[in-house]
């Protein structure tokens, strides 16, 4: 890796997103503008309703921007693509497949050579560590163990992009703190761009390269806070702890103009 | 047994508590599938004694015995007692009805899965096919009875049509209300790894809706079985509900029992082959098992 910039892999141009709720329209995303440059980590951190998942769900495609627009290499993202891979807080693995066809369910789509898609399953079951599971049902996993599965399924489809909407809010802190560890190799690893929404400050502090904090009522960027740590991080550090007061203030400073006129 | 386990823990080695434990927890599920067996295999017992004491008490000639059931049921199958027209011919009447039964099920199976799959996921259609279907749902099938001997005269195909009419709306039902419970973050998985438009439904909505189509499939089973009778009322002169029908004209009781146990017997196991198919399919799904 160089000191050179990396070349802008994602652009979201004033978009703006509107929901109709009943007769009422709700604005979830003020105009909003980003640029994120290849292979960074960024963390979206904000209260409920601030927008942070929307944003995330125009970039995978899932919903369309009202107004503005989201690039993807300088080309519009019109839908759902395997450059953008999604990882859910709530897995959605498929529940039929075992570990080793949910990894492999992207390739397979892709109609790649069976020896292919044989060594990139291989791989990516083995990147997660799950090698003695491979044969399991999602129901037979434990919460870490699925989002591995999630996060191996949209890395073998060489998803260069990883989305990922609070993919821990739901593990015991101690399988959160070992996946969060897990996920910093792989990215260090594969050299993907992640976008990481999470309601915790120490996680965005500990995970991302530029921490955007989001407000709501409409939904906006609020502060764009660059963490220039060296990893591994120690979250006991002062520059940590300077940085997490830092990042929540600016949080709960717009909690409170927010919910006033909601 | 236990006395017996605890003096053998206590002087063996570390491996022996725990093969001590498995020798118990093997010895319980042993007790239980034994319990369970002569519960279910008592009660029916018991129901055939009561029948038993009853007929002999009241002395009536309307209701045979047991034993003449069972008399008539070995005719049925071996002859050789009556020699009549119903001697020996078991095979030939379930092999008729399995025909019908089966031809029906499947039909309803090969039209109600797709069409359930597509009016589940396809607005338009939905809104085209589901206040006729809801209007045609509540007729009994014995009403289609008159109208199907008229499209399809007397004969099988009048018997296979009833028993597609009655497997039919159990099939499309359930198949619909699994297409349109299946969690649509599945879909966004699956179209963000590239999978879209006809394979969505080969690889998504088929296997996400399987336990749904399989409770369908079960129900709509038991209704061919019951059906049979219904069909076979139309002037075939074969098949266990002719047998049925054939009993009641004659008068013949114990015939009209063989008839009935017999649809039962068979009704039982081929149930059971279902629950063994859906298990295997669904064995991903721990709460689907039985």
């Amino acid at each position: 890796m160089s000191d050179e910039p990396h070349p802008i892999i994602l652009t979201i141009r004033s978009v703006t997103k509107r929901f109709a709720v009943g007769d009422d329209k709700v604005e979830a995303l003020a105009p909003v503008d980003l640029t994120i440059p290849q292979g960074e980590f960024i963390c979206l951190i904000g209260a409920s309703g601030c927008g942070k998942s929307t944003l995330l769900r125009i970039i995978a495609g899932f919903e369309e921007p009202t107004t503005g627009q989201a690039l993807i290499h300088g080309r519009a993202i019109t839908g759902p693509g395997s450059d953008r891979g999604m990882v859910f807080q709530d897995y959605a693995l498929f529940p039929w497949m075992t570990v080793r066809e949910n990894i492999s369910f992207g390739p397979r789509q892709r109609k790649l050579a069976h020896g292919e898609i044989q060594r990139i399953t291989n791989e990516f079951v083995k990147m997660v560590g799950l090698e003695r599971f491979a044969d399991r049902y999602p129901s037979q996993l434990s919460g870490g163990m699925k989002q591995r599965v999630a996060i191996a399924r949209v890395l073998a489809n060489d998803a260069n992009v990883l989305l990922m909407d609070e993919p821990f809010g739901a593990l015991d802190a101690l399988t959160r703190e070992q996946l969060q560890h897990e996920l910093l190799q792989i990215w260090s690893r594969t050299g993907v761009t992640a976008i990481f929404v999470t309601h915790s400050v120490e996680e965005a502090v500990l995970l991302a390269d530029r921490v955007l904090v989001m407000s709501a009522g409409p939904g906006r960027i609020e502060s764009d806070f660059r963490i220039d740590l060296a990893r591994p991080r120690d979250v006991s550090s002062p520059e940590f702890n300077a940085l997490r007061r830092g990042i929540a203030r600016r949080l709960t400073s717009h909690l409170a103009p927010s919910r006033a006129p909601a | 047994m236990n006395d017996h386990v605890t003096t053998l823990s206590e002087g063996a080695d570390r491996g022996a508590p725990e093969a001590a434990a498995a020798l118990r927890r093997r010895n319980r599920q042993r007790l239980e599938m034994l319990r369970a067996l002569a519960l279910g295999v008592g009660f029916p017992v018991l129901l055939v004694l009561i029948w038993d004491r009853s007929v002999a008490i009241t002395g009536t000639r309307l209701i045979p015995s047991p034993y003449q059931v069972a008399v008539m049921m070995y005719d049925f199958s071996f002859g050789g007692v009556y020699d009549d027209a119903f001697s020996g011919t078991i095979l030939i009447h379930i092999w008729k009805s399995v025909q019908r039964v089966y031809g029906g099920f499947f039909l309803a199976a090969l039209i109600g899965i797709p069409l359930g799959m597509m009016i589940g996921r396809i607005k338009i259609l939905r809104q085209l096919l589901d206040p006729t279907i809801s209007l045609l749902r509540p007729i009994p099938v014995t009403a289609w009875l008159p109208l199907s001997m008229i499209f399809f005269g007397l004969g099988p195909n009048a018997a296979i049509f009833l028993v597609f009419l009655g497997a039919f709306y159990p099939i499309l039902l359930n198949t619909i209300f699994g297409v349109r419970s299946v969690d649509p973050r599945l879909f966004e998985a699956a179209s963000m790894l590239g999978c879209s438009g006809t394979a969505m439904f080969r690889e998504i909505i088929l296997p996400a809706s399987l336990p749904a189509i399989f409770n369908g499939l079960r129900i709509a089973h038991g209704f061919a079985w019951i059906l049979i009778v219904v069909g076979e009322m139309t002037g075939v002169p074969t098949g266990l509900g002719s047998v049925v029908m054939d009993g009641r004209t004659l008068s013949r009781t114990d015939l009209v029992i063989t008839g009935m146990i017999v649809i039962g017997a068979c009704g039982f196991v081929t149930d059971r082959i279902i629950v063994a198919i859906s298990n295997r399919l669904l064995k991903w799904s721990p709460q689907h098992l039985e």
